[in-house]
């Protein structure tokens, strides 16, 4: 209870508050304009954040973080447009809703679905803390390594269908971050002697070429768009006592979300897609599913809304972010010596409590405002997608420039812009790039430790926790091996067939 | 195990493949000149461990996907890809002419003729439309420059300023 009150007391400060409304607030408008989204205005207020208060900085990522998905579902469901990407399957059932004139009772449903998805999931945060607090301290350099390393493998076989894309850019990732001065020896690595390769390839550099500048590519060169959208009229209130009649689909899907959210690259998709399918086989109307059904609508935005809260689980207990949203995060707690991991929970649980408190109420805070400023956010939708573009390549200049002041980062940033737009127009995974980098980096330090104290090869994995990763990494690597043989089996009877 | 056989190949995915793998191999024959193999030390703990590892998995993964995409892509269509691939750089050299224009102009002024002259280059000619891109302009320098104060030093035509307003723009904007 004295933590809980002193983590409440981290935040009430004007800072933290001012944050925690801007975030908020900041973090609807960004995720209702299709084509910007989360990770582009995170890649970009980053280096503004580091000369914040830790606590300040991390509610306003925090907060755009949570809450843009909220702000997402507007488009999605007026205008058939995901205003983040995890709003796709919203459309699904949010936009037929919207051509059967129930806009409202759409709007409504997705934002008590979120709402709901959101704080269960900082209440199972909250609830899981005392767990994590005797968990982590068990997890040293080997545990360290092997879910890290879980972690990467996880990421490119979630990657279904692009699995070997999947691969190249997360091995592309590892090398970047391999590039300049060797941490321990300080011997150079693929520096072709300049001098600006030496400190290496910084990782906002990167973040901010592959997600904003290449954001901002693809909006100047793609057809210029300014969607429209009915206003709506009336209250939005009524959505949560349609939920509560939907409460076993909306707890399933929460629970999805959670637990998908602590799986290192795993996140929203997968929980999606589990409690869409879950909550389509147990409806009592599953044609209606794609058609209009508040059950699919609810799935979608409620594991959604209740992954980022448990995607700070592995990040805060092991400091090992599951995606590329927390591993911009992680560069935060870096700044400012803030080390996530298993220390953090020893010696600052106070300020993981505030960080949570943070989420706490900065879902009520998003909920109370879309509540009342939805038609306001349908102008923001109307913005040219051109003029979009404009605006983010201005913003990028700040992100890029202000780290170092170097134009040979920008030059970088704008190479890796190129990048990015080429690998979003072939469809191909981005977020392994970024995960390869921060996971490689950890990677490479845990492995150096903890070898000089194993002597033979099963000494690695000698500790339960170490034992138990091992075996979960030879499960999925195992399921991955099985599905892919279906796969290939099942192409080659239809070929035959 | 290969990737699963979609329905679709995305054009440009079959050049995309070979230009990575082609990369991928020359850092990977360059490994021997670009790290350094210590005596008397593990294999993990070599500084060139790491950039080994990430180069063998580029070219494996790469030359895998590449073979994936040879069966699937259609050579016609990987050239008309690649066209819309350059006309992103267009958009880069404008990014990088306003960051070598920043420390001459300073952050306000480059800011603002960015913002109106890309506004334009993308084809908006309504003066709404180009005073609100110069008002966005504006909106983020202010709140980044003089709200936030990050580093983004003042353009060297500052110099030639009073004093007080020098000091006053240096800070600002």
């Amino acid at each position: 209870m004295d933590i809980l009150l002193s983590g409440f007391m981290i935040l009430m400060r004007w800072d933290v508050i001012a944050a925690l409304a801007v975030g908020s607030v900041g973090g609807v408008i960004i995720g209702a304009i299709p084509g910007v989204g989360p990770a582009v205005a995170i890649a970009i207020l980053l280096p503004a954040t580091f000369s914040l208060d830790p606590i300040v900085g991390l509610t306003v990522l925090l907060g755009i973080y949570g809450s843009s998905m909220y702000g997402g579902a507007i488009p999605a469901i007026l205008i058939n447009t995901p205003g983040t990407a995890v709003n796709a399957l919203t459309t699904y059932d949010g936009y037929p809703m919207t051509m059967n004139g129930e806009a409202k009772r759409a709007l409504s449903l997705a934002y008590s679905a979120s709402f709901f998805g959101g704080i269960f999931s900082v209440v199972c945060l909250i609830l899981l803390s005392p767990v994590l607090a005797v968990i982590a301290p068990m997890f040293g350099s080997r545990e360290i390594f092997l879910a890290a390393l879980l972690g990467i493998i996880l990421v490119v076989t979630a990657h279904r269908g692009q699995v070997l894309a999947a691969g190249m850019m997360a091995c592309f990732g590892i090398f970047i971050n391999t590039i300049g001065l060797e941490p321990v020896k300080y011997s150079k690595r693929f520096t072709f002697d300049q001098s600006w390769l030496a400190s290496g390839v910084d990782l906002i550099v990167v973040v901010l070429g592959l997600f904003a500048i290449s954001q901002a590519f693809i909006l100047l060169v793609d057809r210029d768009e300014s969607p429209d959208a009915a206003p709506i009229s009336g209250g939005l209130f009524q959505g949560f006592k349609e939920l509560f009649q939907h409460k076993r689909v909306a707890s399933v899907a929460a629970s999805f979300g959670v637990m998908m959210g602590m799986i290192p690259g795993v996140g929203e998709f997968t929980a999606q897609f589990l409690s869409y399918t879950y909550a389509q086989k147990t409806s009592k109307k599953p044609s209606l599913f794609g058609k209009g059904s508040p059950e699919g609508l609810i799935a979608s935005e409620t594991a959604n809304n209740a992954v980022p809260a448990a995607a700070m689980i592995p990040l805060l207990a092991l400091g090992i972010p599951g995606e590329a949203l927390t591993a911009m995060m992680l560069s935060v707690f870096y700044v400012h010596n803030v080390v996530p991991g298993p220390n953090l929970f020893e010696s600052k649980m106070d300020f993981v409590i505030a960080l949570y408190l943070a989420l706490l109420i900065l879902n009520v805070l998003v909920i109370i405002f879309l509540l009342f400023s939805t038609n306001m956010l349908l102008q923001i939708i109307r913005i040219p997608s051109r003029f979009l573009g404009v605006a983010i390549l201005t913003l990028s200049f700040v992100g890029v420039y202000s780290l170092r002041n170097s134009p040979t980062d920008c030059a970088v940033a704008a190479g890796f812009g190129v990048l990015g737009f080429i690998l979003k127009r072939l469809n191909l995974p981005i977020v392994p790039i970024i995960l390869g980098m921060v996971l490689g980096h950890i990677m490479e330090i845990k492995l150096r430790t903890s070898m000089s104290r194993v002597k033979e090869p099963w000494d690695f994995i000698d500790r339960p926790v170490a034992f138990i990763l091992f075996l979960i990494i030879l499960l999925v690597l195992g399921l991955f091996v099985r599905t892919a043989w279906k796969d290939y089996k099942a192409r080659r009877e239809n070929q035959q067939g | 195990m290969s990737d699963k056989k979609s329905d679709k190949v995305q054009s440009g995915d079959l050049v995309f493949a070979a230009i990575f793998l082609i990369f991928s191999v020359i850092l990977l024959s360059l490994l021997p000149d670009q790290v350094r193999w210590l005596k008397k030390t593990g294999i993990t703990a070599q500084p060139g461990f790491w950039p080994a590892a990430s180069l063998i998995g580029m070219v494996g993964f790469g030359a895998l996907h590449f073979l994936t995409r040879i069966r699937l892509s259609d050579f016609r269509r990987e050239f008309s890809e690649m066209a819309i691939w350059a006309r992103s750089l267009e958009f880069a050299i404008w990014f990088m002419i306003y960051v070598v224009v920043v420390p001459l102009i300073g952050y306000l002024v480059a800011t603002l003729v960015f913002s109106l002259m890309l506004t334009w280059r993308m084809g908006y000619r309504r003066p709404q439309v180009l005073l609100a891109s110069m008002g966005t302009g504006f909106a983020t320098v202010l709140l980044f420059k003089t709200l936030l104060s990050v580093k983004i030093p003042g353009g060297m035509v500052y110099e030639y300023l009073p004093d007080g307003l020098r000091s006053f723009m240096i800070l600002n904007f």
